[in-house]
């Protein structure tokens, strides 16, 4: 195997791992909060504007995470630098 | 497929180059400074308020709350750039609506430099407000053996910053794009909805942050 195709392989290898491995962590803290803000909207119905907001505004922060790695796939696959480097010689 | 508004070159000479995405943002700050600019032309306390002036009011006085709730007081000084960041952004990712529109926030160059921005305005204000000896002492609190992860602190979020932005909508438009190829009409639509609200929330997180990273310096002190 040469080096373009190795580089081809591990950066879809990895960029799969990436982003699958990546979002379970985002996930699981989304999904807690989401339970948390619908547990206070249970007990406080009147709060729920505010919980809203608060809770989407932490959703997105939460949800940052998980998009870095996203990012890091979509740069191995579509602008890989070693691919270019390489490719150029 | 491409990643980044950045790649769609209209116009290049040696190393200067027209892309989408400077198209496009000097699009949305003239369409911007144009619109404020025949509302608030000719604007006079015994004029009636008519409807255009009104939604500009809105906007306005909620941009205000807003940022006096997020621990600024007078918020009339910190307004034209925290406002501007919002409705820039706002605007940018709304405008996807159109078709043929790629927004400038999903390149990373636009997104940067707007963090750029708020890197530069935090110790802008907090200086022009405690002066310079009281704004560096702000890094050895609570204590000096801070003083090395204050620093680093200052430069991680405003990768953070950027990083979000441009993640949120790079990847909203590439899922649309791979869905169009998988399933054409319904979801790619659905997605575009979705992309929307996530516009105006980044939107949102984006100046609010910059309110609190602002606010956090001259709570310290």
């Amino acid at each position: 195997m040469d080096t373009l195709s190795l580089i081809a392989t591990a950066s879809i290898l990895i960029a799969g791992l990436t982003t699958a491995i990546g979002v379970i962590a985002p996930s699981l803290g989304q999904g807690r909060a989401v339970a948390s803000a619908l547990n206070a909207i249970a007990q406080q119905p009147d709060a729920s504007p505010t919980i809203t907001r608060t809770l989407f505004v932490g959703l997105a922060m939460i949800e940052s995470s998980g998009i870095y790695c996203f990012v890091i796939s979509m740069i191995l696959i579509f602008a890989n630098p070693f691919w270019n480097h390489f490719a150029g010689n | 497929m491409n990643i980044t508004p950045d790649q769609i070159i209209y116009w290049s000479y040696e190393n200067i180059r027209i892309n989408n995405t400077l198209v496009t943002t000097w699009a949305i700050m003239i369409l911007l400074t144009g619109i404020s600019w025949l509302i608030t032309r000719n604007i006079h306390p015994d004029k009636p308020v008519d409807g255009k002036q009104g939604v500009l009011e809105m906007i306005f006085i909620t941009l205000n709350e807003q940022i006096s709730e997020a621990g600024l007081q007078n918020p009339a000084r910190y307004l034209p750039f925290l406002g501007t960041l919002f409705l820039f952004i706002a605007f940018a990712n709304i405008a996807t609506i159109f078709p043929g529109y790629r927004a400038p926030t999903g390149s990373l160059s636009t997104t940067a430099a707007l963090a750029f921005c708020v890197f530069l305005a935090v110790p802008f204000y907090n200086i022009y407000d405690m002066g310079l000896k009281a704004y560096l002492k702000t890094y050895f609190s609570p204590n000096p053996f801070m003083a090395p992860f204050n620093v680093i602190g200052e430069f991680t979020r405003t990768l953070s910053l950027s990083f979000r932005l441009f993640g949120n909508i790079m990847s909203g438009e590439i899922i649309i794009s791979i869905l169009l190829s998988l399933a054409p009409f319904f979801f790619p639509v659905i997605m575009s909805l979705f992309g929307l609200l996530t516009g105006i929330i980044q939107a949102y997180i984006f100046a609010i942050l910059a309110t609190v990273y602002i606010a956090a310096a001259s709570k310290n002190n």
